[in-house]
């Protein structure tokens, strides 16, 4: 929906793309451009603010780099500022001499609390840690119900009762130390910032457990009243650091850096999906592009390598690349690549692809024709399509239920496709074989590019 | 390729191959045929046609009393602006700021500001109060997007289906369990169908619900198909002669084609039987920033939404994203949550709204 930084840049870049410095107006025109990416990210304004000046200042005094052009300078400069600030001091998880160590969840309604809570027990489950989950969030109708089939699903035991949360956060550190659990974790009710009442009663339920830790749930979508939420909470409880829910979303997630900013304290932990081990500790690299909107790239990395086995897919780039590659090794990874969600959600995430194409419907059945095509040939046609003659074009067709011009269309593409691995395989084939697979990628970028580009 | 260009260096010694094949394989595919079979379909406000409505009366409470006491010691940069002598950069500067705090985004902010512009140029405007009064006004009219009357199709011989939908945490179940007791009230009769599945205890949470406004309830099993509880629940209605039938459905992240699939089939079933889905609810959380329009726009391609309910309002939040929502997706705003209890769920007013914008 939103423009990225650098499809944002590039139309300011393009006047200056030969030129080796930028001039104070150039960095100005540019700074207005961040700014927009910053704000639609929903960082919030007086954030923004201070993020513009600081990267104004590091741009001031930047000394032209010969490796990169002025916009690739310009993004890493404000890449490596957004890293900064959204870095820093990480926090570590420490344990309390005389356990229980106590960890508290607050945050607003609806910000995955409870979720989060079930996640981060699991989490120290896998530090070799026996938490104990506490449901005080006695407002919510089932919320205490949700804790406990989240701790039944983790094996995790879970304490409450009915009354009075601070009764029973208590009453659960209690329960912690009677059978011998060293973290617990308490779920609380959500709450506005504004609600008086109810910042008090969290206040008391702080107080009735002594956290070694309290974290502040907040969810990625949240827009500008973030830093409002954050400063309310922390001024009452002392927050000492922050956990990121929903971050498999799309939105970019620009509250990380109002949060982290005007309360200085880290950000814990990302929630990263709907499974209960989708958790995982923070990282500010990968959250400053994703705010840039850049940070696609790594979602489509992190999706390739989830689903293609990295062997296989090594011996076909490495088959690719000396021009080996046959339609059956095709096949194969075609449908690894399938396993990677739809294509229009795969193109989606890559860089480059103009918007016109990004939002055209493209029918997944595209796959499954590509896949016929190669289920009707031969096992030789499928090592050697050059084979693939009229006849046994006709026949293709008739056996995948598609047409003549399909087939044609789709060994003339594979032909084409080899040619150029093989030309990029030739061109890179000096380096070893890592800065091989370097050079590839960007050539291979900049040849798709051309490709899905408009014609 | 830009980014591309920057970030492969990173990443190539270590990824490469994967990402490398899949790009490869992407070529491949593409080039057989980028079939463009037409672009995404953007009309959202397309409603589910037009069916008789009755008026909905649903709770009185004024949005601007309730909405005092959470902006009573807030003062915005509008303040700034309005105790100027004269109109200046600085104005401008404090307007547009408001505006971005409120959550409205740069497009849509940009978008209202730019005629006042032309306006004040020409001395048509001098005083800020003037400009803000002009503002006020131009942004109400731009909330004009058809009815804010729930739809409930009086002439139907089976129940009517108000579908709830959104993100993880806006607020559908409890958004429901108001919305019953409200049309309990009505006297209506009301059937809730716990279709979300998926959340833990998410059924109970809506048991409570039904439990309390003497609504009837069907719910599947954990895990199971959300469509078929949602079909049951109006096979159930159906024989038992319910007016209603509020279908409750897990919350998605709009990213996730599975669920969103998953989402526009639960909507295709539940018009399948006696019943007819004559309003699809999108909830949104007054605190969501921009992601909000990317909401609508995906939620509405799944499941033709009819109305926004904007939630949680009663924070310090304003939830200006709606605005960009109804203005230029064209899905008007039905009701606004302003609490907990059953009473704090309002129609939507767009003046009290606009107001608010600006406390």
């Amino acid at each position: 929906m939103f423009e990225n930084l650098s499809d944002r840049l590039g139309g300011v870049l393009k006047g200056l793309r030969n030129r080796g410095r930028l001039t104070a107006a150039d960095v100005e025109e540019v700074l207005l451009e961040v700014r927009t990416a910053l704000l639609e990210a929903d960082v919030n304004v007086a954030v923004v603010r201070d993020v513009i000046d600081k990267i104004r200042q590091n741009s001031v005094g930047a000394t032209a780099s010969t490796a990169l052009n002025p916009g690739q300078q310009v993004i890493k400069i404000v890449n490596d500022q957004l890293v900064a600030m959204l870095g820093g001091e990480t926090l570590k998880i420490t344990y309390a001499g005389q356990p229980p160590t106590v960890v508290l969840l607050a945050g607003l309604q609806g910000s995955g609390k409870t979720t989060s809570a079930a996640k981060l027990a699991g989490w120290f489950k896998s530090q070799g840690r026996q938490p104990l989950l506490v449901g005080a969030d006695l407002q919510r109708p089932a919320a205490v119900e949700q804790l406990r089939v989240l701790g039944a699903q983790l094996n995790v035991p879970v304490f409450s009762e009915p009354g009075d949360p601070v009764a029973t956060a208590k009453s659960g550190l209690a329960e912690a130390k009677r059978i011998g659990r060293d973290v617990l974790i308490v779920d609380t009710a959500g709450r506005l910032a504004i609600d008086a009442e109810m910042m008090q009663q969290v206040k008391e339920i702080s107080s009735a457990v002594q956290p070694k830790f309290t974290f502040l749930v907040v969810d990625a979508m949240t827009g500008q009243d973030a830093v409002t939420v954050a400063q309310a909470f922390d001024s009452t409880l002392s927050i000492d650091g922050v956990i990121m829910s929903k971050l498999d979303g799309d939105a970019r997630g620009g509250a990380a850096l109002s949060v982290k900013h005007v309360l200085g304290k880290p950000i814990a932990f990302a929630s990263t999906g709907e499974k209960l081990d989708a958790f995982e500790q923070f990282h500010p690299d990968r959250m400053a592009s994703r705010i840039l909107g850049m940070g696609d790239m790594l979602t489509l990395i992190e999706q390739a390598e989830k689903v293609f086995e990295k062997e296989k897919a090594e011996v076909a780039a490495a088959k690719m690349l000396e021009g080996e590659f046959t339609l059956e090794d095709f096949l194969e990874q075609l449908q690894q690549l399938k396993k990677m969600g739809s294509l229009q959600s795969v193109m989606g995430m890559m860089p480059g692809v103009p918007k016109e194409l990004k939002n055209a419907e493209i029918p997944d059945d595209q796959l499954k024709r590509t896949e016929a095509i190669i289920f009707s040939m031969t096992p030789q046609e499928r090592a050697k399509p050059e084979l693939i003659n009229g006849s046994r074009r006709v026949r293709i067709s008739k056996g995948s239920g598609t047409t003549v011009a399909d087939v044609n269309r789709l060994v003339k593409q594979f032909g084409e496709m080899k040619k150029m691995m093989k030309q990029m395989g030739n061109k890179g084939g000096r380096g070893g074989k890592g800065s091989k697979m370097g050079g590839v990628n960007d050539d291979l970028a900049a040849a798709l590019g051309s490709r899905l580009g408009p014609r | 390729m830009l980014a591309l260009g920057f970030f492969a260096p990173r990443f190539a010694a270590e990824t490469a191959p994967t990402v490398f094949i899949a790009l490869a394989v992407l070529t491949v595919v593409f080039g057989v045929g980028v079939v463009v079979v037409g672009r995404r379909r953007s009309s959202p406000a397309e409603t589910v046609e037009a069916v008789q409505t009755t008026v909905e009366t649903v709770g009185t409470t004024s949005v601007r009393e309730r909405l005092a006491k959470a902006r009573a010691t807030m003062s915005g940069a509008i303040a700034t602006a309005l105790t100027r002598s004269s109109i200046t950069d600085e104005t401008w500067d404090e307007l547009e700021e408001s505006l971005l705090r409120a959550d409205l985004g740069v497009a849509t902010t940009t978008r209202v500001l730019q005629p006042l512009r032309g306006l004040v140029a020409s001395k048509k405007i001098t005083e800020p109060s003037q400009l803000v009064a002009t503002l006020k006004d131009e942004m109400r009219g731009q909330l004009d997007k058809g009815p804010r009357k729930l739809n409930f199709d009086d002439s139907l011989q089976a129940p009517n289906i108000w579908l709830v939908v959104g993100v993880n945490g806006a607020g559908k179940t409890t958004t429901i369990g108001k919305l019953g007791a409200q049309q309990r009230k009505l006297g209506r009769s009301v059937l809730m169908a716990a279709g979300d599945t998926f959340r833990a205890a998410a059924g109970d949470q809506l048991q409570t619900w039904a439990q309390r406004s003497g609504s009837d309830f069907v719910r599947g099993a954990q895990g199971g198909d959300p469509s078929s509880v949602i079909f049951d629940g109006v096979a159930r209605a159906t024989a038992k002669k319910i007016d209603l039938v509020l279908a409750d459905t897990a919350g998605r992240l709009q990213n996730n084609s599975n669920l969103m699939e998953e989402l526009a089939k639960v909507r295709r079933v539940a018009d399948k039987g006696e019943g007819k889905v004559t309003e699809v609810l999108l909830v949104i959380d007054a605190t969501t920033g921009q992601n909000g329009l990317t909401q609508a726009v995906q939620f509405s391609e799944a499941t033709q939404v009819t109305g926004v309910v904007l939630t949680k309002l009663d924070g310090s939040s304003k939830g200006g994203i709606v605005f960009a929502i109804e203005s230029e997706l064209g899905i008007p705003i039905k009701l606004v949550g302003l609490g907990e209890t059953i009473d704090d769920l309002v129609e939507f007013d767009a003046d009290e709204f606009v107001d608010a914008l600006f406390v």
